[in-house]
Formats: structure tokens, C-alpha cells, sequence
């Protein structure tokens, strides 16, 4: 399976400014001096190769939307933020003009995970079939709504595409397009449902808008299993430890502390940090990125875990 | 988990030791209790002397902050200090380095907390 991010910011988009870019752009040129990076494949070895991250790339802004490719010709997809505007061109592009069938799976409702829907071409195209599956009630409620008016120019009524509305039992394990598929109750405002998704003896879990109580074993013990061994574990890492247990309390995300603690129990083999604070610059996730690699490499048991933080465009292999 | 504890003048000194993590924290939280009910009786403060912490976790982390904010409903305060070096690192990448007021040592946070206290500490 490979995992690819559409975006990966929690709550609402962002971008860089102009002011960011600027500054960003004048610290590489400071660098950059006395090279002789007198093509643009040096530049771009330069860039790839010998700037932080945080300088030379950005973890990007596009909420919520992450595809995984099971091998079949069906498109899957976790959440449908606005980085469904890349995923549908993406789309339209790989198919050339022959229809194609996406099953989109829904955490929940909240509009950074729903936004993008109305911005998803292949929604548009007669002869399209697009599968939502959910777990929550209101699933098909929320889709049309955010089409109304006055949000919304065009109602949902109009899409050509074949859109089906799938309720997706949360105690069973689902078979969709030849992936096994099991969703999971979440701690989140209106409730959220992670997914875990099997498919060739390759695993991986998508968990955001989760927040993990520290109080209850036997909750812990239930996430834990539900992340048992996965190959991959995208997980809600919004709030330092410190903030979601006190200011931020039952705001309903987790930190980077807790997504360790929950793989190294679970022997879990990569967590992806996710749903990135839309206030933090890339400056912080990169900070974050560093303490949760630094936090595995002090609490490490017999097997390693490989953290890394998601950005807009990420591309994982399991 | 063992919790020693120390009076000096009008602060307590409570020791925990070993790990902090979820299988020991209604150990901690059990045996902070009466400290924490004297501090809020006799108006003391409490330093959690973490020098013999091996590790801590966020569940164990959640526990100061809850000793915290019980101490701080009565008026009281807990300050932390002697961190191991792996502790203190905890603390800073959870951001419990912000929550809480943390001292090099012991000395230290009693002086910081009450000349009397510093003062008994002092003389053994």
C-alpha cells in the first residue's frame, strides 16, 4: 500500500505569506553565498539536500485529506479537507477521462474534513462513482447541507457523478473494494472514528480528531489494540502534552507525547504526526518532530519506532 | 511507589522514586493525599523532590498536574525540583516545563518558597 497526504492541517487551511516566503527566501540566499549554484539542479540538490526542512520545504496547509492506493483501480481516501482540491486533479489526470470509483471514509462532520468536497472535480463528472462511508448518522445530512444556500453557489443535487452514502457498522470489520476496513469510536466533540485499513498483510491506521484520555486503562488498552502492530499509525498530534491536559482539555486532540506512548505499546512500526496546529509554523512542527523522535529514543523497548511529521505531499510505502 | 516525606519549618518535601507511569499512579496519588490535605490545613507548601524519578510518563505527568491544581484550589503550591536529566527532558517536550515552577534542588525551591524553610533545611 502507499499512503499519499492531500493535507495534513488540523482545523482550518493555512499558507505561507508573503512575509514568511520573504524571510524565508533571504535566510537561503544568506546561505547560499559563495556557492556555485549555477543551475538549477544544483539549487535544487542544494536545497534538498543541505536545508532544514523547516527552510527549504514547508509541512503545508491543505486540511484533512490522506489517499492510500490498496493496488486495485478504486481510489481510497480518509476525509474530504480541503486537500480533496489536489486529490481530485489528481484524479482526473491518472484517469484520462475513464471513470473512476473513490470510496471516501469520513472521521466525522466537522467542516476542515468536509470543506474540500465541494472542490472535488470528479464529484462533477457523469459516469464517476464516489462511495461515502461513514459511521455517523448525519453523514449524508452534512454533505448536502454545506451545499446549501447561501454557503454554497452549486447544490449538491447537481454533481453528475454516482454518489452513494454508505453507513459503515463501527463493531464490525468491513470488506471494501478488497481492503479490510474497521473503524473505531474516538473522543471528539459529536464523536470521531479512526479506521483501520488491511489489505496484503500490510496494515495501517488513520486516527485524528482523537483525543486520549490518560485516566481510563481500559480505554488506553482498547486504542492500543486497535493500533496493534500497525505497519503505520496517523495520529492526531494538534497539542503539546501540556496544553491537552489542561487549557485544552476535552477539546477533543492529542499530542505528540501520547501518539509515542500509544505505538510503543501498540509495537506499532511508523507514527505520522498529523492534523498539525494551524498556528504553528513550520518552524514548531519541526520542533515537534524533533521531541517525539527524541521522546521514542529515551523511552525505546525492544522495537524501534520510526516517527515522522505528515506534510502536504508526503508519499509513504508500507 | 514509596513516597518519603520531610517537614522543614512550613514546606514538605515529598520523594517519589522508580517510575511514574500509569500502572503507579493511584499509588502517587494515594500517597500524596495526606500531604496534600495537611498543606491545604496548616497553609504549607509542598516540593516534590523528583531526584529519585526514573521516568515518568504522561499519565504520570497528568498526576502533578492534577496534585497541582488540587493544591492550588486550597491556596497552596507545589513547585518540583532535582530532576534527572531524563525527567527534565520529559518535562520540556511535553511542555510541563511551562505548567510547572521546577529548581536545579531542593535547597533551591525552599528558598524560593520560604526563608524558614531554607533556613531548617540548612541545619540539617
Amino acid at each position: 500500500m502507499r499512503v499519499r497526504f492531500w493535507g495534513t492541517r488540523g482545523s482550518m487551511p493555512v499558507s505561507l505569506t508573503w512575509r514568511d516566503l520573504r524571510d524565508r527566501l533571504a535566510q537561503v540566499l544568506v546561505l547560499a553565498n559563495r556557492r556555485q549554484l549555477d543551475s538549477v539542479e544544483k539549487a535544487t540538490a542544494f536545497v534538498e539536500h543541505e536545508l532544514d526542512f523547516s527552510l527549504g520545504k514547508t509541512f503545508g496547509g491543505h486540511s484533512s485529506c490522506v489517499e492510500f492506493e490498496a493496488g486495485s483501480d478504486e481510489y481510497f481516501v480518509c476525509d474530504m479537507g480541503s486537500g480533496a482540491l489536489p486529490f481530485g486533479a489528481h484524479v482526473l489526470a491518472r484517469q484520462s477521462g475513464r471513470a473512476a470509483t473513490v470510496n471516501i471514509f469520513m472521521s466525522h462532520m466537522h467542516w476542515d474534513h468536509l470543506m474540500g468536497f465541494p472542490f472535488f472535480r470528479p464529484a462533477y463528472v457523469p459516469g464517476n462513482r464516489i462511495r461515502i462511508h461513514g459511521c455517523h448518522a448525519a453523514l449524508e445530512h452534512a454533505f448536502r447541507l454545506q451545499q446549501d444556500p447561501p454557503c454554497f453557489p452549486v447544490p449538491f443535487s447537481q454533481l453528475r457523478a454516482t454518489i452513494e452514502f454508505i453507513h459503515l457498522d463501527p463493531r464490525k470489520t468491513h470488506e471494501i473494494g478488497g481492503v479490510r476496513v474497521t473503524p473505531n469510536l474516538q473522543f471528539h466533540s459529536g464523536d470521531s472514528y479512526g479506521f483501520r485499513f488491511e489489505r496484503d498483510g500490510k496494515s495501517f491506521v488513520y486516527s485524528t480528531d482523537s483525543e486520549h484520555k490518560l485516566d481510563d486503562s481500559k480505554e488506553t488498552a482498547r486504542i492500543v489494540g486497535f493500533f496493534r502492530g500497525a505497519d503505520l499509525v496517523i495520529f492526531d498530534a494538534m497539542y503539546s502534552l501540556a496544553e491537552a491536559v489542561s487549557v485544552k482539555a476535552d477539546w477533543g486532540h492529542s499530542s505528540n507525547v501520547v501518539g509515542v506512548e500509544l505505538c510503543q505499546m501498540a509495537r506499532a512500526k511508523k507514527l505520522a504526526l498529523f492534523h498539525h496546529e494551524p498556528a504553528n509554523d513550520d518552524t514548531a512542527i519541526a520542533r515537534i518532530l524533533r521531541d517525539a523522535r527524541r521522546l521514542e529514543e529515551l523511552t525505546r523497548g525492544a522495537q524501534a519506532l520510526e516517527v515522522v511529521a505528515a506534510y502536504d505531499g508526503l508519499e509513504i510505502d508500507l | 511507589m514509596k513516597l518519603l516525606a520531610q517537614t522543614y519549618a512550613d514546606i514538605v518535601v515529598v520523594v517519589p522514586t522508580g517510575r511514574l507511569d500509569h500502572d503507579h499512579c493511584d499509588d502517587f496519588q494515594a500517597g500524596l493525599q495526606p500531604h496534600l490535605e495537611a498543606a491545604a490545613r496548616d497553609g504549607r507548601g509542598i516540593v516534590l523532590d523528583l531526584s529519585g524519578l526514573d521516568y515518568v510518563s504522561s499519565a504520570g505527568l497528568r498526576c502533578f498536574m492534577l496534585a497541582a491544581r488540587q493544591a492550588g484550589a486550597k491556596g497552596g503550591k507545589i513547585v518540583l525540583a532535582a530532576l534527572r536529566p531524563v525527567v527534565a527532558e520529559i518535562f520540556q517536550i511535553s511542555r510541563f516545563d511551562m505548567l510547572f515552577e521546577i529548581f536545579p534542588s531542593v535547597r533551591e525551591a525552599l528558598a524560593a518558597l520560604s526563608a524558614p524553610a531554607a533556613a531548617a533545611f540548612d541545619q540539617g
